[in-house]
């Protein structure tokens, strides 16, 4: 009930932002109920036009743009989802044992990150992916090891602010095991930031397979996905035609609606008067 | 009174602040008149609006604050109407500001006497060598040390109480005809405090300013002011001359600041045949090479409580530190019924752990925000002796009962949603769930009003004599140990310094350092400090006040 209350009392962008989340989300789960043809279904003749049959036209195989546009939502989020949520498994539980532990544990923790923070993300990738092969399990274990270490370092800053308070002290002298630390007196207490990061590294991640796909080390054919989609059409763009700039306003439109919520949702827990 | 025009006026002023969603009134219609060259007391417990007061007489609120109603004059002109650019004009050189906490209030990037000066030069018209030369002045009035090159220094080179001299000195550099001290003194130790009292009580009768003192702390004020205000929820409750509200306050809530500190405990008679409960011998202690404790040795016995009294860096808390294991002695040992304790708390068993319990300075960083009271109280119930669901919650509710809560009220509220007082009756309620024998209580009573912090000594007392606990009782204030203490014992520089019952300790002859700290502390008598630099003036031991 709180929370209906909350969302009706946000900003507009915020409201948009969520509400586009959430269409993105249905279309995804339904997508084999929405898509008119199937993902890989070759329906018609290379590069058909808007209209008719086609409602956005076919791509150069003869598949249908909308329906592959609709599964593309399901492949790119799904994967990112999944890829933002090991980062932050990683990432997130590693920041926060070294912020506890303190000493050698987190001097350790800390230089490894710095080694691979050290190393352009997109060339470290491209080497990671060209040698063990792109299939989609290396893309996303590769992705989050990438983005643990940003989610390492936030969330470790973060802890350290909260592990020096009493009531952590307390904890420890109670005796208290790591684990009991970790979930019980430090995360809840250091989640807001860390929730608001979750949005922001999703539209990374997201952002980065793309990246990847439209290079064509992401996501492989014939799996439809935002990222390569636009660079099969790309040669459309030569004849005054939008289509391949689809997906991509697809990908723009879901990042600027995240980051639209994870603004509002910093705003609200740093406590700043909405004025 | 005279009949000339008033230097400060304000009329039936009403602030809202905003929070929890909601404006809810700070000050609910208050008159002040300040005459010039007056220095006008405001007192009151946390929450009763008088810093919120002493920034609307320069016309300023805080974020979030906004006022609804009144009126606020300064020589005549409309602070409220006023334009910014008429606002910052008076700001710094007509009205100063000398906050609470100085070294928060300093740029640490920037020398001390640029930052003097820049009001002065900016808004006051004078040249930067006459500013320098005027503060050289300002820092030999406040008794600085080497006031020729101290404005030299940055911010971090300098002690707390030199600080807020210099800060002093700073709101005085435009010769301001007011001045609001918004508790001065509150965050230095006793000794200090009576350097930096005196040199601003000279400094305003030097330079004729007049001056707004806030603070909580009724003796402070009683040397200060003229006249006393005292507030309470946003609203004057009495307004006298100093000396006649000391004589004959009349109003209940005057007479219970003015009671407060009158609160003792019965003297427990030690038994030094008994093996002692605690002992620590000739420990010695550093935080990395940098030694905190020479040579402590202390005893505590089963149902005593033993006082460490010192000021801030004296080694109080560290001694607390080592004997909960968190920082290991480099020589030395802790015996618990006679029985040495491991020195780091990670190699002691939880039955170790469990009879030794902590309560901390501020309730609000010792309880977890993001956890219910009955989970608080809760865990060492689950987590020493095995209690869990409705056993648990049965237990929870005993000792809620036993720190004065109620229960139902409580038990499923979050720690934001509890005054100071009862944050701290919570940390004393989880310490006493582990049935511990011995409570390290580190400056409990330090972050609280007194007539709250009196509540809790009172309920620590009456558990004291329920369950037999022993108590460590760590503060730097001399009325606290003067309450409650069975023992003491006096720290200085990380070194014992006096020990003894607390009659031994409080009856005189004291030893020089305790005599000291024991005549720093503020007495309710208007002449107190005169008296006491006098006292002071005689002797030659006046260098030991400034430790730098």
């Amino acid at each position: 009930m709180s929370l209906l209350k909350h969302v009706w009392r946000a900003p507009l962008s915020a409201q948009f932002g969520l509400l586009m989340i959430l269409l993105y989300v249905l279309v995804a789960v339904f997508a084999p109920v929405l898509a008119p043809f199937g993902e890989t279904q070759v329906v018609g003749g290379g590069f058909e036009p808007w209209g008719g049959q086609f409602l956005l036209g076919t791509d150069n195989l003869g598949r249908d743009m909308f329906s592959r546009l609709v599964y593309g939502a399901r492949n790119t989020l799904g994967i990112a989802f999944l890829t933002t949520v090991l980062a932050f498994l990683l990432g997130g539980s590693c920041g926060l044992i070294a912020a506890i532990k303190g000493g050698w544990v987190d001097q350790g923790l800390s230089r490894v990150v710095d080694i691979l923070m050290a190393i352009p993300q997109l060339i470290f990738a491209l080497l990671i992916l060209s040698v063990v092969g792109t299939t989609a399990t290396s893309l996303v274990l590769v992705i989050a090891l990438l983005d643990a270490t940003r989610v390492f370092r936030l969330s470790r800053a973060v802890a350290m602010n909260v592990v020096v308070q009493d009531f952590v002290e307390a904890a420890r002298l109670r005796g208290e095991g790591l684990c009991w630390l970790v979930t019980r007196e430090v995360l809840p207490n250091a989640a807001a930031p860390l929730i608001a990061e979750f949005g922001l590294r999703f539209c990374f991640v997201f952002l980065f397979i793309s990246a990847l796909s439209f290079l064509g080390l992401g996501i492989q054919p014939p799996t439809a996905d935002w990222g390569s989609m636009v660079r099969d059409n790309a040669v459309l763009i030569t004849f005054g035609d939008i289509s391949p700039l689809l997906p991509a306003l697809a990908v723009a439109l879901i990042t600027v609606s995240v980051n639209f919520v994870v603004d509002w949702m910093l705003h609200k827990s740093s406590g700043l008067k909405e004025c | 009174m005279t009949t000339t025009k008033p230097l400060l006026e304000i009329r039936d002023l009403h602030i809202e602040g905003h929070y929890e969603d909601a404006w809810h009134p700070l000050i609910k219609g208050i008159d002040l008149t300040l005459q010039r060259g007056e220095v006008l007391g405001l007192i009151g417990e946390s929450g009763a609006g008088k810093s919120t007061l002493g920034l609307s007489a320069m016309g300023y609120t805080r974020d979030g604050c906004r006022i609804t109603g009144g009126s606020v004059h300064f020589d005549g002109i409309d602070l409220l109407n006023a334009k910014p650019e008429a606002l910052r004009k008076l700001r710094g050189l007509r009205i100063a500001y000398v906050a609470q906490s100085a070294a928060a209030s300093f740029n640490p990037a920037h020398r001390l006497i640029d930052q003097h000066v820049e009001t002065a030069v900016k808004n006051g018209g004078m040249s930067r060598d006459q500013a320098m030369r005027e503060a050289v002045e300002l820092y030999r009035v406040l008794r600085l040390p080497n006031p020729e090159t101290i404005g030299q220094r940055y911010p971090h080179q300098l002690s707390g109480g030199q600080l807020q001299r210099v800060m002093t000195a700073m709101a005085m550099a435009c010769h301001p005809d007011l001045i609001i001290f918004d508790e001065p003194t509150t965050a230095l130790d006793v000794t200090t405090q009576i350097e930096v009292l005196a040199a601003i009580r000279d400094a305003v009768a030097t330079y004729g300013s007049a001056a707004i003192y806030i603070s909580h702390d009724l003796a402070v004020v009683a040397q200060m002011a003229d006249r006393i205000m005292v507030l309470r929820h946003g609203k004057l409750v009495e307004e006298a001359e100093t000396r006649k509200m000391l004589g004959d306050p009349q109003e209940d809530y005057t007479k219970s600041l003015w009671a407060v500190r009158s609160f003792r405990t019965e003297p427990k008679a030690s038994p030094q045949q008994e093996q002692p409960l605690l002992e620590l011998r000739n420990s010695f202690a550093s935080y990395g090479r940098q030694p905190v404790l020479h040579d402590v040795s202390l005893k505590l016995y089963r149902g005593q409580t033993l006082a460490v009294i010192g000021e801030s860096g004296s080694g109080k808390s560290s001694t607390a530190r080592l004997i909960t294991g968190l920082l290991p002695p480099t020589y030395g040992e802790v015996l618990y019924d006679g029985q040495p304790l491991p020195a780091d708390f990670r190699q002691r068993s939880k039955e170790q752990l469990r009879r030794i319990q902590m309560i901390y300075q501020i309730p609000d960083t010792a309880l977890n925000p993001r956890q219910r009271i009955v989970d608080i109280i809760g865990r060492p119930l689950t987590f020493y002796l095995g209690l869990k669901g409705k056993a648990m919650r049965a237990r929870v509710a005993e000792l809620l009962e036993m720190i004065e809560l109620d229960p139902a009220t409580f038990m499923e509220r979050q720690p934001r949603e509890l005054s100071g007082g009862q944050k701290q009756r919570i940390c004393i309620a989880r310490a006493l769930a582990a049935d511990p024998q011995l409570i390290i209580c580190d400056e409990v009573t330090s972050a609280l009003d007194q007539l709250v912090a009196e509540g809790v000594l009172k309920l620590l007392n009456r558990i004291q004599q329920q369950l037999g606990v022993a108590y460590l009782f760590i503060t730097h204030d001399v009325a606290t140990v003067r309450a409650i203490a069975d023992e003491v014992l006096v720290m200085q520089r990380g070194r014992v310094v006096d020990h003894g019952s607390r009659s031994q300790i409080f009856t005189p002859p004291h030893q020089d350092y305790t005599g000291l700290l024991f005549s720093s502390e503020p007495q309710m008598d208007p002449d107190w400090l005169d008296r006491l630099l006098a006292t002071r003036a005689c002797t030659p031991s006046t260098d030991t006040l400034e430790k730098v």
